[in-house]
């Protein structure tokens, strides 16, 4: 199957198998920043924004969104240029292995997009599917509601 | 608090942008062409001889390019434990053998031009297998007429009681005083038997392995693996491939917690690809990982305790049965940490026992777990303390206060029970317990409510308290070493086998070199565990990163001062004495002379007397400082239902001087939350046939967000001498609180006793009918 893909602002046309999810396609074409932990949508790990949702990636297959615009970690920030959200987990020390960070730099991403200034039980639900083992979660939160703070005051 | 330029400051970890930004390299990360997938065939069976194997099909099968099993692999006997040498784990274990010893051990591997070759392959082994009876009960593992699991030739490497006839991985007694004297002067007795059960670590990276062979045809390994140096050796060892021939790198880890301390996929990525000349890689799926990799020992713990009247606890005796699965993998060392991380809490207790048994059962495989065995052990013990305090109406928190070991005191403990030998006596230098004790109390309001009951509908309230010690390092045993060199730009090179698998160790080692040579983390360059570059470390285990690889950097930076004055001295032609360095450069003091540290390197590299500034230095240590901590929790018990609502979970731990109290933070949470879901959640479920029934997370349910109760971490004000900047670690100790601090919750709300985690709904239920709390 041949199809083409909008991949953090960049299109790429790719020959794959019918069969793949979009986490193998995003994987096997170089997007190695899109994580697997478990490939039964239970992890988060793999989540990217699908046409301005948060799907999990394990969890679509690739033949399913041909033409649609996929953004990955890499997509909103990178280290010269980090998005406040990156910056804010940095500093308050909300990134441990970092494995699940993509996963969860993307579900606040779109949190803060819809709800500049969510509470903490807000923030809670929009990361409810995003596991980490390392951090106990509350450094995570404590990122975001910085990212929110900093955001609203660039806004 | 003392006063530094780097130590104690939350300095952001020095990988934690490239991580949050997707830069970052794990082990499934890298591309390469030429790729064989490696996937493995298990055992239907608990308990079988292989009769015979065909895998002529999937050697036929178009893109296989090489099959594996017993006949045709080493059959070198050894442990995937990676632990120092010689192992103190049994050496039981076979890359591939002809008798399987658990529902899901190893039967054959298929390497193949692709994953999806690689498991069709796989389906087309036929196997006969000989069924035989399995042994699924420990306590029924040493009875003369229980399935034997192992054959005459597994031997332990050292020197211990190691008997497979029985099923006996591991014994470790222990006892001083006189138990029944003990037992005589109490008029408070009590008989308390508890059980935990098997858990996975649930990093969410899974285990992976990659091997190539380089341009000069040494063979390759990268890993996520807790311990590079210790899997380079036992992949040389295993294999017969010479150590130097064999480099494992260890790029970004996502999360270990003890699993990644094993070797046993390196062995086979390394058999694959040092036969074919050919990259492979292995990556485990989730159900390999719950299923297949390593777990967290289950174990029966019985504990006895004689007091007197007034709470004065004069015997202890524990009994612990621990069920180690098919294969021995840290069944002495889990096993002896149950006694001596808990036992010499309690230090004026005079008459105490302790006898451990690991035992051979058809189940998966146990190994390290973050806690090793004092997590198993407290769950009885800290439930026993409050159980005498209670009885001899004191609050336990004075008990603890009274009682607990403090600083310039000792254990018997610490002398008589090691790790497979002698234990290594010591003194606390530094104890904040009490500091925690009063701190966690306040957080959690433990005047207030202790003892209150609040109910709310069929919600009832209650606190409970618990205490618990670790280590810092293996006494005696663990070794970490560092190097150094200097740049033009008064930058430096820091080299280190300390594995950091995601806890922050490269940040804090940068920190302390910063400390002794007055410049800020960012002047080093930190490489860290790779087998080529870096000098030796044993690792990231048993809590040493910190005090033992922390002392190594420490020692390392302090020669490096040292060449730095001396050539600071003859630039400035000033005695050496005179020199001091601070805010990079060397100056006397009172004076304008000064010369910076970009000065000093040009000067030796290139001017005069030329040399490169460089050192290195190992530590090993003779003592293994404890941090202590105190854990409180609040839940909310439903009479109704049984189910428990943990609402506040309290943690003040003394850890030594914080190096970076946001990281330090983080291991605390991270840890208490990984015990809260092992406490009211975390179990293998089992199938008649021995078969893990729920190897994925919808199954076996692990922490997320909306689960979490109101959190507080406390760093107690403490400094340890011999620990680098006053450091002792922090890794494991916050997870041996939540189990036995809910049970006492729990207690404290509804007057019933919890003998046995995961605190399910049902079980805590069927506890508050059998006490008459719920009819």
């Amino acid at each position: 199957m041949i199809g083409y893909f909008i991949i953090n602002g960049i299109q790429y046309e790719v020959d794959f198998p019918n069969d793949i999810t979009l986490l193998e396609l995003l994987r096997e074409s170089g997007h190695k920043e899109v994580k697997a932990g478990c490939h039964t949508g239970e992890c988060g790990a793999c989540v990217v924004i699908l046409d301005g949702e948060l799907v999990n990636s394990c969890q679509v297959l690739a033949g399913s969104c041909i033409g649609a615009e996929i953004l990955t970690v890499k997509g909103i920030g990178d280290l010269h240029d980090p998005h406040p959200i990156q910056q804010a987990l940095v500093d308050t020390g909300a990134v441990q292995c970092g494995f699940c960070t993509p996963g969860i730099v993307l579900a606040s991403y779109v949190l803060l997009k819809d709800n500049p200034n969510p509470t903490e039980d807000e923030i809670k639900v929009a990361l409810d599917g995003n596991l980490c083992r390392c951090t106990g979660y509350v450094k995570i939160i404590e990122g975001v509601k910085l990212a929110a703070e900093r955001m609203a005051k660039n806004a | 608090m003392r006063d530094f330029n780097n130590i104690g400051k939350n300095v952001r970890k020095i990988d934690s942008l490239s991580l949050a930004t997707g830069e970052e390299k794990f082990v499934d990360d890298f591309f390469v062409d030429n790729l064989l997938y490696i996937k493995l065939l298990y055992s239907p069976h608990p308990h079988a001889i292989i009769k015979s194997l065909d895998t002529s099909k999937a050697e036929a099968t178009e893109g296989v390019v090489l099959v594996l099993d017993h006949r045709n692999t080493p059959d070198s006997l050894h442990t995937t434990a990676g632990q120092g040498f010689p192992e103190p784990s049994p050496y039981d274990t076979r890359i591939f053998d002809k008798k399987v010893r658990y529902v899901g051990d190893r039967v054959a591997l298929v390497a193949a031009e692709t994953e999806e070759i690689a498991e069709e392959a796989i389906s087309k082994i036929e196997v006969e297998y000989d069924i035989l009876e399995p042994l699924f009960d420990p306590e029924r593992a040493m009875d003369a007429d229980a399935p034997r699991l192992h054959g005459e030739d597994a031997y332990a490497p050292i020197p211990v009681e190691y008997d497979a006839s029985r099923n006996l991985a591991a014994k470790v007694e222990m006892s001083f005083g006189d138990l029944d004297k003990g037992f005589a002067e109490s008029d408070l007795r009590f008989d308390l038997t508890v059980h935990t059960p098997y858990a996975s670590h649930c990093a969410i990276e899974p285990h992976g392995a990659f091997a190539a062979i380089d341009e000069r045809g040494r063979m390759v390994i990268y890993t996520a693996t807790q311990v590079p140096f210790h899997a380079r050796r036992i992949v040389s060892r295993t294999l017969g491939i010479p150590i130097r021939d064999v480099r494992v790198v260890k790029p970004r880890i996502g999360g270990g917690f003890g699993g990644k301390q094993e070797v046993f996929l390196e062995q086979l990525v390394g058999l694959v690809t040092w036969r074919t000349k050919r990259p492979s890689k292995i990556i485990l799926s989730r159900e390999e990982v719950f299923a297949n990799a390593r777990t967290r020992h289950p174990m029966r713990t019985r504990i006895k305790v004689g007091a007197k009247s007034d709470g004065e606890i004069t015997t202890i005796d524990l009994d612990c049965v621990m069920n180690t699965g098919a294969y021995g993998s840290h069944a002495l060392t889990v096993l002896s940490n149950a006694g001596a991380k808990v036992l010499p809490l309690l230090n004026k207790v005079k008459n105490m026992h302790f006898l451990g048994r690991s035992v051979y059962t058809n189940l998966p495989v146990g190994g390290a777990y973050r806690g090793y065995g004092a997590t198993q052990s407290y769950f009885a013990y800290n439930q026993a303390i409050d159980m005498v305090a209670r009885a001899a109406n004191i609050d336990v928190l004075e008990f603890f206060k009274k009682w607990a070991i403090k600083s310039g005191e000792t254990s018997d403990v610490f002398r008589v029970l090691g790790e497979g030998k002698e234990g290594v006596a010591q003194i606390i230098r530094s104890c904040g317990l009490e500091e925690c004790i009063e701190k966690g109390a306040h957080a959690i309001g433990w005047k207030e409510k202790r003892g209150k009951h609040f109910r709310s509908g069929d919600r009832i309230r209650g606190i409970g308290v618990a205490c618990s010690m670790q280590g810092s390092g293996i006494p005696k045993i663990d070794m970490g070493a560092a190097s150094m060199k200097m740049n033009e730009d008064g930058s430096f090179n820091l080299y280190i086998g300390a594995t950091d698998i995601g806890t922050g160790s490269d940040t804090i080692m940068a920190q302390i070199a910063g400390e002794v040579l007055g410049i800020p983390p960012e002047k080093f360059i930190v490489l860290s565990s790779d087998t080529d570059l870096t000098p030796f470390d044993v690792g990231a285990y048993a809590s040493s990163t910190t005090y033992i690889s922390g002392e190594a950097v420490r020692k390392c930076a302090v020669e490096i001062a040292k060449q730095i004055k001396a050539v600071g001295a003859e630039m400035l032609d000033i005695p050496f004495e005179d020199a001091e360095i601070e805010d990079g450069r060397v100056f006397v003091a009172n004076t304008e002379k000064a010369v910076t540290y970009e000065d000093i390197c040009y000067y030796a590299m290139y001017s005069h007397n030329q040399h490169q500034i460089a050192a290195n230095a190992s530590h090993f240590a003779d003592e293994s400082p404890p941090p202590f901590i105190a854990q409180f929790a609040e839940v909310e018990v439903d009479a109704k239902t049984g189910r428990i609502y943990p609402i506040k979970f309290v943690s003040a731990v003394d850890c030594g001087q914080p190096l970076n109290p946001r990281l330090a933070e983080g291991q605390v949470e991270g840890a208490v939350v990984n015990g809260l879901a092992y406490a009211l959640w975390e179990e293998y479920i089992f199938s008649s046939k021995g078969k893990m029934m729920n190897p994925r997370f919808w199954d076996y349910k692990i922490y997320n967000t909306l689960d979490l109760p109101a959190m507080v971490t406390i760093l107690a004000d403490s400094y340890e001498e011999t620990g680098p900047f006053g450091a002792k670690s922090v890794g494991e100790i916050a997870i041996n609180g939540p189990i036995p601090a809910i049970a006492n919750a729990v207690f404290d709300a509804v007057g019933v006793r919890l003998h046995e985690a995961p605190f399910t709904s049902e079980k805590v239920y069927r506890r508050l009918v059998e006490e008459g709390v719920n009819e």
